[in-house]
């Protein structure tokens, strides 16, 4: 089985902790991962902003970088929703436009083969106990486009419900966005940052040390709201939850 | 669309303004987080709920489709009833074609039932301008013209009041326009219906003529139906002379029996009910029962636009239930006004910039007042992928200029992210000039670290992590 790390490039740039543990997981489970370093981005930022035609270079450079991968994982579900969602999207509409089915073609041959890393845990792999150990009470804020457009369900939580020593808070409103959206945060940034003020709330409320997501732009947007605050809970993101052991508990770089 | 949003700034700063109105906030949140979960229970009852919403997406579907058809079908099987149809084009036309019809009647006084579509053409004040008043019967439509202020919400448009500031309307404003308040008024629910109740009534026994929209028209057997929680539409549509409906186009559903799909759709989506209280149907006209005169205009103002584009178009079958209003976490903060359109909400941000056109501010900024979350894409009992036409339109808004600096910056980091070799080269930079890295920045990200702090950059990018590790 050949599996590729689609690290994205907000983990490659801003949080490679997240990469790192995602290697370290999969490997202990056994997974030989490799990371292609011509991939960047999905281009997610691109299109949500309206900006289409500027994903197609991306949406070609990213199925080149994983063809002959049996498998690509991702630890961000907002960017294995952007490829398995918009990709064949972007493609059936340069063919619309009579530019050929290039790119509808390379999207089609993409898509089924991303996971986001709890789908790929759970339903490839077929584990929920990753053997890992963290001893910390956590709350888990599940992304709108893990919960609505990928459909990941309660797979993240099954997961940590098996981490040895964790403790599952559970977050009020969880289901109701953080207000990150991407550019969304710069161009409507009052309502935004109301957003991430009541999702913080009900976070603080449960009590817990640990602000568990399994998409680090969400955590950005509420990290920088924490860190602005102060206090004990800090935003941490599930791969590296599940990368800690107890021989190797995880401490982030 | 109508004048009385003109002047409205953008979105953003219209948001940001509601969001530091606590009192909206707290209302919005008490009203909008009840209807969603009354809703969700309601729906779950029924275990059929996703195919009847397929069939719901695919009746619309096929309609639009054939709407052509449809119409046609529809204005014979109207006329032939005993009603007569008039087309409109434009909200102009609309308004003037419901004036002349009233005056033909010789009446100055018109009672109205709860319509968006008399909204989005801003009949009540092209009346007015023509020296006829025009009277809203719906509870909340009465507290909003009587607050001398505008809808907020679809189903709801008072949602942004607390009882405390309906009382005072009441008390205060009733008098102006009819039967005075109660002495002594106090906030109770019960006594604020009664006061409506009381006021309301005199107008449904004195008018002669009234005006409603109509919620579905079946092309079949030109059937008028509106659904409507109150008992002011069935008066409103049994108890004048003459009786006026505008209608949108996308109205038309091809047979009766569609209704059974929609008239499930529709209250569980909107109130949690199971039925809603008031449903009436109207046929033409007919000898001793109802108004002896039926008018019916077809409204199209932007429809068949929006029907032409094969993205955009699915915004048509929005059956105005206000469920995605309702889970809406933007609307739920930004209130209905922030929206600058009588349509609010998520529908509003794809409706609104595709009745209007995308080229005045706030009809460019509506298209971004979404996080994208989903929510209403989930909810919506028609299934309108409302994120999929939100970003459809940003490319519209974006192909019409956009913002220079956004665009450069998209060109440059697309030519970046093109070239792995530069992307590496600038994650090193940024690791290497990490302790000068500001936590606040200046310009257009400023607005980001007002309230947020950046994230710290860290030593060194993934993929030097990596060419070290796994060799
Ligand atoms: S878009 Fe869908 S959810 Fe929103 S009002 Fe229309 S039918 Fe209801």
């Amino acid at each position: 089985m050949r599996v590729a790390l689609f690290a994205t490039c907000v983990n490659d740039a801003l949080f490679p902790a997240t990469a790192v543990a995602t290697v370290r997981l999969l490997e202990r489970l056994g997974v030989d991962v490799d990371f292609p370093p011509e991939q960047t981005c999905c281009g997610q930022p691109q299109y949500n902003t309206g900006y289409r035609r500027a994903c197609e270079p991306l949406v070609r450079r990213t199925a080149r970088a994983f063809a002959g991968y049996d498998h690509v994982v991702t630890p961000s579900g907002s960017c294995a929703a952007m490829v398995r969602d918009n990709y064949p999207r972007i493609g059936a509409r340069a063919a619309a436009e009579g530019r050929g089915t290039e790119l509808a073609d390379a999207a089609l041959a993409l898509t089924p083969r991303v996971h986001e890393l709890t789908e790929f845990l759970t339903d490839v792999l077929g584990v929920e106990d990753v053997g890992a150990y963290f001893p910390h009470a956590v709350t888990y804020h599940p992304s709108c486009h893990g919960l609505r457009v990928l459909g990941l369900g309660n797979r993240p939580l099954r997961l940590l419900h098996a981490v040895r020593g964790l403790e599952l808070r559970e977050l009020p409103g969880a289901e109701e966005c953080c207000g990150f959206g991407g550019t969304f945060a710069v161009k409507n940034a009052a309502v935004s940052a109301a957003m991430a003020e009541d999702k913080i709330a009900n976070a603080l409320r449960t009590d817990a040390r640990v602000l568990c997501g399994a998409d680090n732009s969400c955590l950005l947007h509420l990290g920088g709201m924490l860190r602005r605050r102060g206090g004990a809970l800090r935003p941490l993101h599930l791969a590296e939850i599940l990368a800690s052991t107890e021989e190797d508990p995880w401490r982030p770089a | 669309m109508t004048d009385t949003f003109l002047g409205m700034p953008a979105f953003p700063q219209a948001a940001a303004e509601a969001v530091r109105d606590g009192q909206l906030r707290a209302n919005l949140r008490h009203a909008t987080h009840t209807i969603r979960d009354k809703r969700a229970r309601a729906v779950a009852e029924l275990s059929d709920w996703a195919e009847l919403r397929a069939a719901g997406k695919a009746i619309k579907d096929h309609t639009l489709r054939h709407l052509d058809r449809y119409l046609v079908q529809l204005e014979e099987s109207v006329t032939a009833a005993g009603g007569t149809v008039h087309w409109a084009a434009d909200a102009e036309e609309a308004n003037r074609i419901v004036a002349g019809l009233v005056r033909a009647t010789g009446e100055t006084e018109v009672v109205k039932v709860k319509s968006m579509a008399t909204q989005e053409i801003g009949l009540n004040e092209a009346l007015a301008a023509e020296g006829i008043t025009a009277y809203e019967t719906d509870l909340a439509e009465l507290i909003v013209q009587l607050g001398d202020d505008r809808p907020s919400h679809i189903l709801v448009p008072a949602i942004h009041r607390n009882r405390a500031e309906i009382r005072e309307i009441f008390a205060e404003r009733m008098a102006a326009w009819g039967r005075p308040a109660p002495e002594g008024l106090t906030d109770t629910p019960a006594e604020l219906a009664e006061a409506a109740r009381l006021h309301l009534r005199e107008k449904f026994l004195r008018a002669q003529v009234a005006i409603s929209g109509a919620n579905f028209m079946v092309a079949e057997t030109g059937t008028l139906v509106v659904v409507e929680s109150e008992g002011n539409g069935w008066m409103c549509l049994t108890l004048p002379r003459a009786l006026i409906s505008v209608v949108g186009i996308e109205k038309v559903v091809p047979t009766w029996r569609d209704l059974e799909v929609f008239l499930q759709l529709l209250p569980r989506s909107s109130t949690a009910e199971r039925m809603n209280p008031y449903t009436s149907l109207w046929t033409g006209t007919t000898e001793g029962d109802g108004p002896s005169e039926f008018h019916l205009v077809l409204l199209d103002n932007g429809r068949t636009a929006a029907l032409a584009d094969q993205v955009g178009r699915q915004a048509l079958r929005c059956i105005r239930c206000s469920a995605c209003l309702n889970v809406c976490p933007v609307y739920e903060r930004a209130g209905g006004h922030a929206y600058g359109s009588v349509y609010p909400g998520p529908i509003g941000a794809i409706l609104t910039p595709q009745l209007r056109g995308t080229a005045s501010p706030v009809d460019a900024s509506l298209p971004y007042a979404s996080s994208l979350c989903g929510a209403c894409y989930e909810v919506c009992p028609v299934a309108i992928d409302i994120p999929e036409v939100l970003v459809h339109l940003r490319e519209r808004v974006a192909e019409q200029g956009g913002h220079p600096a956004e665009r450069a910056a998209i060109a440059a980091a697309g030519y970046v992210l093109d070239h792995p070799a530069l992307l590496t080269a600038a994650e090193r930079l940024a690791g290497r000039t990490r302790a000068l890295h500001p936590r606040r920045l200046p310009g257009p990200g400023r607005a980001w670290t007002d309230t947020r702090d950046l994230p710290e950059v860290p030593a060194e990018p993934f993929r030097d992590w990596w060419r070290k590790n796994r060799p």
